[in-house]
């Protein structure tokens, strides 16, 4: 499957991603509307790490065998047979953070989703979430220090 | 005393718009913007900002843009604020103005007073979709006549080495050092791509880049920077610069702080010390001492690479070039007014030297005067915007262009003219690993091929609409320009009639 990764050779550190991914992931899909007057607030899946000198974004693998899936105890981590993309079923998600202290790669938050904990991941967006298409961090990067390509599988994950 | 000093910028942000994401802040090595989480609103100090648009590009809602600063000056044209900014400046440094690119006043652009001819029912056009156009072009000297062997079909005059070129512009040079190792490697990926010649610069040649030394000129200068007889060999071609036109008659001067381990390497001089290019090559007073380095660096090279010499237009630049074809350059390159620099002091940048295009003209007519303009190669610089200032100036006489400004605003240069200060906020003439980084070579170098293929593609038309299907026979073709509203003398020294004549 096409996966997303990071170069942090070329990450300047902006930040983009970040925007673009919490203004996919609001209802209004509008940068303005999402970030100063939508509640619950949504919440971005990717996050830079690092400074201006040094910095890289985190994004989910979508692991083969995924570890927040495996650990998930309410059956809302699921990952799709077909696409292979690891999605979290909010409404499903008890917020008990398994799923975040076992992903070897920190792609996992659990945040404020209303008045509720949730899990936030990376559904790898593209036309639409968990569909394939170009995902919206991707297309913000100024740098192509975020590629989304075909690879044979993940590392650590499987 | 109070300093009269005002910002040049301000910084407009629609309240509406922004969202606070802190793009801006991250983006700006000049540090104007600063999220302000108390007050919740992102404030600016408008005093650093230098209108690079990096924040403007890069803002996801697109709520900012740069004005000028509103003050206004007191209506007189004579002691603008300008003027008096100026004059605040130096009563406080004593210090000379640093100006950077290339020069900003409204002299007249005489490439905007040149109209080109089309073919109408006399000379069919042509379509460069359907025929072949030919836009390659050979640069080096050139043998007095062609010696053939009929019987054998073979050329007995010996050909001096020549430099082929695709199409028919190079990149000027710009050393590493004054722009970030990033930038050459965009140009010298993009030279390759399109079969042509990006230049060192003077300063050296960094050893990533000698896998592209087939596409490279390798320029030596009065501070001979970075050159050995490696040097010379890694390169397609010698230049030897003797003047640069934004700065004509002032040497160069790269700041200890710019010189990292990197740069130091490839200069070979000592990390953190000035890199000072003296005004004149010291073994340079004469046409005969030119001809002496001419011929040695021939000798070190074996009379295997074309050597250029690069002048900058000057009043006397037609008689120079003649001195110049004269001491046995293979090419000559001359660099006009406009053309850019990494730093120069403001008041040679803005009045010494003069427009590429009277120029041009002057140093053809003198080297056809003089017959020697078959002999040498001509080559022009200083600000060439577009593909049709290449066909005006090829219709002048020049064999090709070389391009810089252009070639940099395609990797993202928006001519802030802020070189000098090291803080370029898009990767292209900095030090700084943090913004250096900022340049992905690969997307830059693309961006530049495209530029360059789009011109190329312009200069086909443009040429097929003359009915002319090869840029050698749109060389010196002054009768492919008609001028519009130049005086007399203004046409007796391009050498070009008036439109309707």
């Amino acid at each position: 499957m096409k996966r997303i990764y990071a170069l942090e050779a070329w990450c300047v550190g902006c930040k983009r991603c970040e925007v673009a991914c919490k203004t996919f992931h609001s209802r209004s899909k509008d940068a303005v509307t999402a970030f100063l007057h939508e509640q619950p607030t949504p919440r971005a899946r990717v996050r830079v790490e690092g400074d201006l000198m040094l910095s890289a974004a985190v994004n989910c693998r979508h692991c083969d065998e995924p570890k927040c899936v495996e650990g998930c105890i309410s059956g809302a981590m699921r990952k799709d047979p077909v696409t292979g993309v690891v999605t979290c079923d909010q409404s499903k998600c008890v917020g008990c953070r398994t799923c975040m202290s076992m992903c070897p790669y920190g792609c996992v938050s659990v945040q404020d989703a209303g008045g509720r904990l949730a899990a936030f991941k990376c559904d790898l967006c593209g036309d639409g979430a968990g569909t394939a298409g170009e995902p919206s961090c991707v297309a913000a990067c100024p740098n192509r220090a975020l590629i989304y390509v075909e690879s044979e599988g993940c590392e650590d994950g499987r | 005393m109070l300093d009269y000093l005002l910002p040049r910028y301000k910084v407009l942000r629609d309240a509406d718009l922004c969202i606070r994401c802190g793009v801006c802040e991250r983006s700006c090595s000049n540090e104007v913007h600063r999220v302000d989480e108390e007050l919740g609103r992102v404030r600016a100090d408008h005093r650093r900002c230098v209108n690079c648009q990096r924040c403007v590009a890069m803002c996801p809602t697109g709520a900012l843009a740069i004005t000028n600063w509103p003050q206004v000056g007191n209506g007189s044209s004579n002691w603008t604020l300008e003027n008096l900014q100026d004059i605040a400046k130096q009563s406080q440094t004593g210090g000379v103005l640093l100006a950077s690119m290339g020069n900003p006043r409204p002299y007249p652009i005489y490439w905007d007073k040149l109209l080109l001819n089309a073919s109408q029912v006399t000379n069919p056009s042509i379509d460069p979709l359907r025929e072949p156009m030919e836009t390659r072009v050979f640069l080096g000297s050139r043998p007095e006549s062609l010696k053939v062997n009929e019987r054998d079909h073979r050329m007995v005059a010996n050909i001096p080495p020549q430099l082929k070129l695709d199409v028919p512009l190079m990149f000027s040079a710009m050393s590493f050092g004054s722009i970030s190792l990033s930038a050459q490697t965009a140009l010298a990926m993009a030279a390759k791509e399109l079969g042509t010649f990006f230049n060192t610069g003077e300063g050296g040649f960094h050893r990533s880049l000698r896998e592209y030394g087939d596409h490279a000129i390798v320029q030596v200068a009065s501070g001979r920077f970075g050159v050995d007889p490696d040097y010379l060999a890694a390169g397609a071609a010698i230049e030897i610069k003797i003047g640069q036109g934004a700065k004509p008659g002032i040497g160069g001067h790269l700041p200890g702080e710019k010189i990292d381990a990197e740069v130091s390497r490839t200069r070979m001089i000592p990390q953190g010390t000035d890199a000072i290019s003296p005004a004149p090559h010291h073994d340079i007073y004469s046409i005969e001492d030119l001809r002496q380095l001419i011929f040695s660096l021939k000798e070190a090279t074996r009379y295997e690479k074309p050597v250029a010499v690069k002048i900058a237009a000057v009043h006397n630049v037609a008689a120079i070039a003649s001195g110049v074809a004269r001491a046995g350059a293979d090419i000559i390159v001359v660099d006009g007014f406009r053309g850019g620099t990494g730093a120069a002091p403001k008041r040679t940048r803005d009045c010494v030297g003069i427009p590429i295009e009277l120029a041009l003209a002057a140093v053809d007519a003198r080297l056809r005067e003089e017959s020697l303009r078959s002999t040498v190669s001509l080559v022009v610089g200083g600000s060439i915007r577009n593909s049709a200032d290449i066909v005006r100036a090829v219709a002048l006489g020049a064999d090709a262009v070389y391009i810089a400004s252009a070639a940099l605003i395609a990797l993202g240069c928006h001519q802030c003219q802020d070189c000098s200060s090291g803080k370029c906020n898009w990767g292209i003439a900095t030090q700084r690993a943090d913004l250096v980084k900022r340049l992905n070579p690969e997307i830059a170098a693309e961006r530049v091929v495209n530029l360059v293929r789009a011109w190329n593609h312009e200069i086909q038309e443009l040429m097929g609409g003359m009915g002319i299907n090869a840029i050698e026979s749109l060389r010196g073709n002054r009768l492919m320009l008609r001028s519009i509203g130049l005086t007399d003398r203004e046409l007796s020294i391009l050498g070009v009639k008036h439109a309707g004549e």
